[in-house]
């Protein structure tokens, strides 16, 4: 697995690596959706566009993951899983560009566990590692 | 590569990560104080017996590097932020939020002061209606099955619910300018409802302006729905009651029969919080305001980007007070239908908020001050003598509605004089986690759980299994010491104690 679930007292913690940036975005976003759904019922049959952007790399996950919960609503979607495309940074900014791929949410076929409110910036980090990149933050749960 | 800064002459770095002591000392049995050192602008002032400081150290003792941060550290980075007045408090349910803790209070001057996303929460307006019904226990035993299964039909819950309720942009933006008082016009319930509510159901200062169009999207088709995780809604009977002036105010007698809906803003609310916590971190940064960490991003209340968010979050407000209502007339229906109740019947003891910041006059010293005041998982409860408080209830103060967990008891308190001297007239708002979630579902399993509760004579109905799993009543601490310590401090009384028969959990 590319992600571990952290410790944290009312919320849930998400810590996804990857051997890149995109890899790395790419684990968080299943961290959580995992969190939502058994991600296993989901088909991938719709894709919708994810585009976000920010003033750093963490910052920049937490709008990801939270632009993929604002797509579950007002898409009603169940979303399986996020294909991330370059992550680029131009003139200070940081962009993202991906695509989610799910089907339209059906209560009886994709049981839902949790409801995520938010991604925080909580005990937000973001570092390198013997080639791992690695984020953390914290879902409000 | 962005790290989380820590300067604070309290936190060092050696070979195993962080290690950091905070110095707490006793004030009484039941307060306790961080001294104002360094940067903090006040002191730190938590409730709590000797067991919740011996467990907040321990918390700060065992960071490690990269850990989260803990709930006695948030308490002295709040204390830190512009205008904070008298002391930044946490109530005794107090444990690690984001930002602020969750049972943490934070009282900001209008001129000199913050406003802050931490402060309130993504669910905003989150909180406990109470209705009275006109039955005794005995009565409801007999069709309780009947009932659970009929709300748990009627009214929507769980992750991805939907109601019937449909809008239209306009009727979403009324809602978030008017709150419960539009929707009892649309036809779900009585007028003199607003009464036996916060603020009357309707707080000023609200512009949907303020809101983008995707929160007002993802809203739709939300309105009259419970949500999920923490949120219920519970039939209780009221087993005990302290208090016997303060309760027959209120309305209540043992054995009477309660419905409880917890819930709050629902998307709305989420989406309030995620886009205005990129607008204040911007605003923190234009305004140079010092931030221990990033969640704590915040803007002068009198700053373009603080009002805005300010009247954002009233939108919020107004939202959650509505989506309660809703609840409220389906509830109405489903116990008219199942045991031929009229509307009236089912009367509104009170509703409150455990998720908000709201403009308040307090005393300061000798001077009466209007502050901001922000409540994250606090509720406010107001002294004897407040005008906000329903005037049936003035002469004994306001009432507090505490929630317990699925299968634990829930308290009703009341406000106190003392509680506006010490707090800002504020509560604990429920029993506060010990578990995380995830220790919780490796502990037990939510059949084994529901089985438990219903030979204890409980019915829990749920759409998720694993969620019953984590809110498990052993994953939270003892709801009757967090409300033991706070009667004792005196700045909460208790009234009633209510234990549940039906839990319909989100």
């Amino acid at each position: 697995m590319t992600y571990t679930y952290l410790e944290h007292a009312a919320d849930m913690g998400i810590l996804a690596k990857g051997s890149s940036l995109e890899e790395a975005f790419e684990s968080g976003a299943e961290a959580m959706l995992n969190l939502i759904f058994d991600t296993g019922t989901i088909n991938p049959k719709v894709k919708v566009d994810i585009r976000s952007e920010a003033r750093d790399i963490p910052m920049l996950f937490v709008e990801v993951l939270n632009e993929i919960l604002c797509k579950l609503d007002i898409e009603g979607l169940a979303i399986k899983m996020l294909k991330a495309g370059r992550i680029t940074k131009e003139n200070g900014t940081w962009f993202f560009r991906g695509l989610a791929y799910g089907e339209p949410f059906q209560p009886d076929r994709h049981p839902v566990k949790t409801e995520v409110k938010a991604a925080t910036y909580a005990s937000l980090s973001y570092n390198v590692e013997r080639g791992k990149h690695r984020i953390q933050c914290i879902l409000d749960v | 590569m962005w790290k989380e800064e820590n300067t604070e002459s309290n936190v060092y770095w050696t070979s195993k990560g962080y290690v950091m002591s905070i110095e707490v000392k006793k004030i009484t049995e039941t307060l306790w104080e961080v001294p104002k050192k360094g940067d903090m602008l006040v002191p730190g002032r938590i409730y709590g017996d000797g067991k919740t400081i011996e467990r907040l150290l321990k918390e700060v003792a065992e960071r490690k590097g990269g850990g989260f941060t803990p709930a006695l550290q948030q308490v002295v980075n709040v204390a830190t932020l512009p205008g904070i007045q008298k002391a930044s408090i946490a109530m005794a349910d107090i444990h690690p939020g984001y930002g602020f803790t969750i049972g943490g209070v934070g009282a900001f001057d209008m001129e000199e002061g913050i406003i802050s996303v931490a402060g309130v929460g993504f669910d905003i307006n989150c909180g406990v209606r109470v209705l009275r019904t006109p039955f005794e226990r005995p009565e409801i035993e007999k069709k309780k099955e009947e009932v659970a299964t009929r709300l748990f039909r009627d009214v929507p819950s769980g992750v991805g619910s939907t109601g019937d309720i449909r809008l239209s942009l306009d009727e979403i933006n009324e809602i978030l300018r008017r709150g419960a008082e539009y929707v009892i016009g649309m036809g779900y319930g009585l007028p003199e409802d607003t009464e036996y509510i916060e603020e009357n159901g309707r707080i000023e200062d609200a512009d949907p302006n303020n809101v983008s169009l995707r929160a007002k999207e993802r809203q739709f088709k939300q309105v009259g729905t419970l949500g999920s995780g923490n949120h219920y809604l519970e039939i209780q009977w009221v087993e005990k009651v302290y208090d016997p002036e303060s309760a027959a105010a209120y309305g209540i007698h043992e054995t009477q029969i309660l419905v409880a809906i917890h819930c709050g803003s629902r998307a709305l609310g989420h989406q309030i919080g995620t886009d205005y916590l990129k607008t204040l971190e911007a605003a923190s940064r234009k305004y140079n305001i010092p931030i221990r960490e990033r969640e704590l991003v915040c803007a002068p209340i009198n700053s373009p980007e603080g009002r805005q968010y300010f009247t954002a979050v009233n939108c919020g407000i107004n939202c959650a007070f509505a989506n309660r209502q809703a609840i409220t007339h389906l509830v109405r229906k489903t116990f008219g239908s199942v045991f031929g109740t009229s509307i009236s019947d089912i009367e509104i003891l009170y509703d409150v908020g455990h998720n908000t910041c709201k403009v308040e006059t307090h005393d300061i010293g000798t001077e009466k001050r209007r502050l901001l005041v922000h409540r994250k998982g606090a509720t406010r409860a107001f002294g004897p003598g407040r005008m906000e408080v329903p005037e049936r209830y003035r002469e004994f103060g306001q009432p507090l509605l505490v929630g317990g967990t699925m299968g634990t008891s829930s308290y009703i308190l009341r406000g106190t004089a003392k509680g506006m001297e010490e707090c800002f007239g504020s509560a604990v708002h429920g029993a506060g986690r010990a578990l995380s979630r995830k220790a919780a579902k490796h502990r037990w399993r939510g059949e084994q759980v529901m089985k438990e509760l219903r030979e204890e004579g409980i019915i829990i109905k749920s759409r998720s299994k694993p969620g019953i799993a984590e809110e498990a009543p052993e994953a939270y601490k003892d709801v009757d010491n967090v409300v033991d310590i706070m009667d004792r401090s005196g700045v909460n009384k208790k009234v009633a104690r209510v234990r549940p028969l039906v839990c319909i959990k989100g």
